[in-house]
């Protein structure tokens, strides 16, 4: 009895996941009259618009990944290390943008670095990029955190300090030579998980002007018929791909664990 | 002795801020990209164009569109973040309890961490090539049963399609976060309460919801911010025309469609509150849940 | 007249036979234990009992009751787990509270019984505290209180004491024979501690890879062993070999001694080999009277452990263990001293298998 309801539950569910996904990968193969092709594919990638917008939001998730890196690491270990009682503000400041929409934000940034600021980021393409970057690292930064201070916990970060200082190791060697190394896997699973995040990110780029793949994909949504769910294909693909990628290095990691 | 006392405060007093220091770079990165903007909306909600004090915006909110575009996203997370939770959750437990085949639920968790990602744009597209007007569900039902969709009321672009669609994401969030919970239940509890007696819903009705209570509490509160604040899933469902707050703010932003920029900022102040008070509230209910936790 | 009796219960997990031809008649108020190594399906069995598996065959009556169909929750069984089974979301009161609030028993009903359960351990002051504000021991004792609030027929116990510390473990075994005593409660108790086993048991059950090797009172058990495994598990054993010189008699020599073994006559002829164990109290330090015979020993290695002194030594060509009692105006021998060690023919186990 437990035992029909659980499969009943699972498969309805898989089911209402299944159906889009068939959906859009069967609509986007009709692009051509009577058979499936993959013309609407062809003419994704034959768009020079597709490749502008999604390298500048390839680079763009790299440059959020480097801020975020440099940011959380560095903090994240200082913390466990030196200030266990900044904790609870640390954890609140990263759980915020969980609550303040992120159209909220980017609202903010709009208003309070625009030409006439003390900071006038939006003034030029090159300040627009990276406000923008700085944008997706507050994203990035609930999970980027909680990854690296997750991975932080599974180390001993005072022994291995003071062996590093006992051997006259700075800082900066510690946290590179040191730190960084043993939290590699969590850096890797929130960077796969920063890139999914800031390839299909929309609001922040459309509401900065900025070219980049939300807005594109939006825009194409807007005006054709079959490049669309193409292009969702394209993306779920990606996704996947990051989540795989994400686990991948975890169950490497372990491998590893299990050998040493 | 005289000096002892003082001594150690000295060097509190000196040790404090040097250990802050590490954790400027964090702090100026928060206060610029996070507190600052925000701040400056809550301000801007309370100033006139010229920067004086006034809560006309505020009241300015008060008209019938914008009280209907609030109580429209208000309804959209607070329904997509309860189905999302209920039908989580009966995943999750027929996956954890139910005797599905081990096998499942690694891919189960991975497709979660997928779905629940996949969000924006891509999703809508994913939802009209299959519930809208030429969508692939819509086009079977109608030439093999007869059944018209559209003429039983149902459209993809409306308050309903949204829910649905918003489902996509709302569930696998729920099953990511709520597994680890369900397998924090200890079967030795389960064993405790029915040989003392009790059936399975006793069992679920007095110990294992009580002890699931925080988590899902959290992750409704965390389903309502993600609903409330989703802007491109339904900008690229409906276009602009939907009237629910994030595509207005949205459209103000573009354009000050309300022809009153300060308008704009107590909009956005509003969407904050909502989302403050549904996290203080899930606080304030864990805080009085959890008596019974360290 | 037997209360619980287990009728040639048998477990398999896929391939896997874990309890085989299992049959056991608990009188009842009887305090049986359950012991053997960790896997040997000790668990299996009790879980058997309380509902949470069903045999592959095999059948369980309770006073008179075929139960082995029947649902956990429909047993009136108490159990008490190894560690943090307590309702972690419920004040100690709570959850002695349980059983009776799930059959709907009345208020005040609840709470004279509760009053009454948390007074029988002890605790009556910590009702309002929530089970992380307890001590391992103190939620051992609630777990306890809580399983015999709804007046059980049987208690089932499943190595309730392993997760505890050794001073506590010990008191709070004394405290649950003494309660099971006072309220005649039949009690199934699960371990691996031999020492814990024979302390508290009316009757041992000694099982090994699913089967009940010997089943009898701790002193049978300890003195009597059937098999190599049991006389293994449940103490320290000196073996040696000796030389069968008279079968209808018992005599064997041991090192040039003659000695009468006490399961005589033997089933073996003049001049085999047999082998026989001693308990390391059955080596008596010293030349005493009584004695059949008297061998000389090495001492190598002296443990003082309180009352009792192990000592480790060679004799006759093999390394065994003796223990003595301490006295206050007789200091242990030296490590590498010579000491005389008296034995008796009635002391030995003769092993089989
Ligand atoms: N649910 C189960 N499924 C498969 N094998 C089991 C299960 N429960 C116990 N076993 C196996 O049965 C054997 C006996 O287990 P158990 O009764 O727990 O032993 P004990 O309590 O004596 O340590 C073990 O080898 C164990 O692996
Ligand atoms: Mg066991």
């Amino acid at each position: 009895m437990t035992r029909f309801f659980a499969w009943a539950a699972f498969l309805l569910g898989s089911l209402f996941f299944l159906l889009p996904l068939i959906g859009m990968t069967e609509f986007s193969l009709k692009a051509r009259r009577g058979e499936y092709s993959f013309d609407a594919y062809m003419r994704v990638f034959e768009d020079q618009r597709f490749w502008d917008t999604f390298s500048y939001s390839l680079i763009l998730a790299a440059a959020t990944i480097v801020v975020g890196v440099f940011l959380v690491v560095p903090t994240a270990y200082w913390v466990r290390l030196k200030l266990p009682q900044a904790r609870p503000v640390i954890e609140f400041i990263t759980l915020l943008p969980l609550v303040i929409p992120a159209i909220v934000i980017v609202f903010g940034y709009i208003r309070l670095y625009n030409t006439s600021s003390f900071l006038p980021m939006t003034g030029s393409a090159l300040g627009t990029d990276i406000l923008l970057t700085m944008g997706y690292t507050t994203l990035a930064l609930p999970y980027m955190y909680r990854s690296v201070d997750t991975g932080l916990r599974t180390i001993d970060v005072g022994t291995l300090t003071e062996a590093a200082q006992s051997l006259g190791a700075g800082w900066v060697t510690i946290l590179a030579r040191i730190i960084l190394p043993n939290v590699m896997v969590a850096v890797l699973s929130g960077a796969f998980l920063t890139l999914a995040i800031v390839l299909g990110e929309f609001t922040m780029a459309a509401l900065l002007n900025r070219p980049a793949f939300g807005p594109y994909m939006q825009l194409l949504g807007a005006n054709r018929a079959y490049e669309p769910p193409a292009l969702a294909v394209i993306a779920f693909a990606i996704t996947w791909g990051c989540m795989g990628l994400m686990q991948l290095v975890t169950r490497l990691s372990k491998h590893e664990r299990a050998k040493a | 002795m005289p000096e002892d006392p003082s001594a150690p405060r000295l060097r509190h007093k000196w040790r404090m801020p040097v250990e802050w220091l590490g954790i400027v770079p964090f702090l100026l990165f928060a206060l610029l990209f996070l507190i600052l903007p925000t701040m400056k909306i809550v301000v801007g909600a309370f100033q006139t164009p010229e920067g004086a004090f006034t809560l006309q915006n505020l009241a300015d909110l008060n008209t019938d569109s914008i009280r209907s575009a609030y109580w429209t996203s208000i309804r959209l997370s607070l329904i997509t973040a309860l189905l999302g939770c209920a039908i989580g959750f009966a995943m999750a437990a027929a996956v954890v309890f139910g005797g599905l085949p081990k096998g499942i639920r690694s891919p189960l968790l991975t497709f979660s961490g997928v779905a629940s990602n996949f969000a924006g744009v891509p999703l809508a597209f994913a939802f009209i090539a299959t519930l809208g007007p030429v969508g692939l569900i819509t086009v079977w039902l109608r030439t093999e049963f007869g059944i018209n969709l559209r003429a039983m009321g149902f459209n993809l672009l409306s308050f309903n399609g949204l829910v649905i669609t918003y489902l996509f994401f709302q569930i696998p969030l729920m099953i990511l976060i709520i597994i680890p919970a369900l397998d924090g239940l200890k079967r030795e509890w389960r064993e405790a309460a029915e040989v003392l007696g009790a059936t399975g819903a006793q069992y679920w009705r007095m110990v294992a919801l009580p002890i699931l209570f925080p988590s899902l509490l959290g992750t409704f509160a965390l389903l309502f911010a993600n609903a409330f604040g989703a802007v491109a899933t339904a900008f690229a469902l409906t276009g602009p025309q939907l009237n629910i707050v994030p595509i207005k703010l949205f459209a103000q932003i573009r354009g000050d469609v309300l022809g009153n920029p300060n308008l704009g900022y107590a909009l956005a102040f509003g969407m904050i509150v909502i989302t403050a008070l549904a996290n203080f509230l899930y606080i304030w209910l864990r805080v009085r849940s959890e008596r019974w936790l360290k | 007249m037997s209360f619980l009796t287990l009728t040639h219960l048998e477990k398999t997990f896929g391939q896997n036979r874990v309890v085989k031809d299992f049959s056991l008649s608990i009188a009842k108020g009887e305090f049986i234990s359950l012991l053997g190594p960790s896997g040997c399906g000790k668990t299996t069995v009790l879980r058997m009992v309380a509902g949470f598996e069903t045999p592959t065959s095999g059948g369980i009556t309770i006073d008179g009751r075929d139960v082995t169909g029947l649902r956990a929750n429909a047993r009136n069984i108490g159990m008490m787990f190894q560690a943090y089974a307590l309702f972690p979301n419920m004040t100690v009161a709570d959850n002695v509270g349980f059983g009776l609030k799930v059959k709907g028993a009345p208020r005040a009903e609840r709470e004279a019984r509760v009053a009454e359960m948390l007074k029988l351990i002890g605790l009556s002051d910590l009702g309002g505290r929530f089970p992380f504000q307890l001590s391992g021991g103190q939620q051992q004792r609630v777990a306890l209180a809580r399983a015999l609030a709804p007046r059980p027929s049987v208690l089932l116990l499943d190595e309730p004491l392993s997760a505890l510390d050794a001073k506590v473990r010990v008191s709070l075994r004394n405290e649950i024979r003494q309660i099971q005593q006072e309220l005649g409660i039949t009690t199934i108790f699960v371990t691996h501690d031999q020492e814990e086993a024979m302390s508290i048991s009316d009757r041992i059950v000694v099982m090994n890879g699913g089967v009940a090797d010997q089943v009898g009172a701790p002193f049978d058990i300890y003195n009597r062993p059937r098999t190599r495994f049991v006389a293994n598990f449940v103490g320290t054993l000196n073996t040696f070999d000796v030389q069968v010189t008279d079968p209808a008699q018992g005599r064997v020599t041991l090192a040039g001694q003659s000695l009468t073994l006490p399961d005589a006559p033997l089933a073996s002829s003049v001049g085999q080999t047999l082998s026989v164990a001693l308990r390391p109290e059955a080596l008596r330090l010293g030349r005493l009277p009584d004695a059949e015979a008297l061998l000389t020993a090495r001492v190598t290695d002296v443990h003082f452990m309180g009352s009792v002194i192990r000592l480790k030594a060679e004799m006759a060509g093999a390394l065994v263990s003796l223990d003595t009692f301490n006295r206050p105006d007789a200091p242990p021998p030296v490590v590498g001293s010579e000491v005389e060690v008296s034995l008796s023919g009635r002391d030995f186990i003769v092993l089989q298998g």
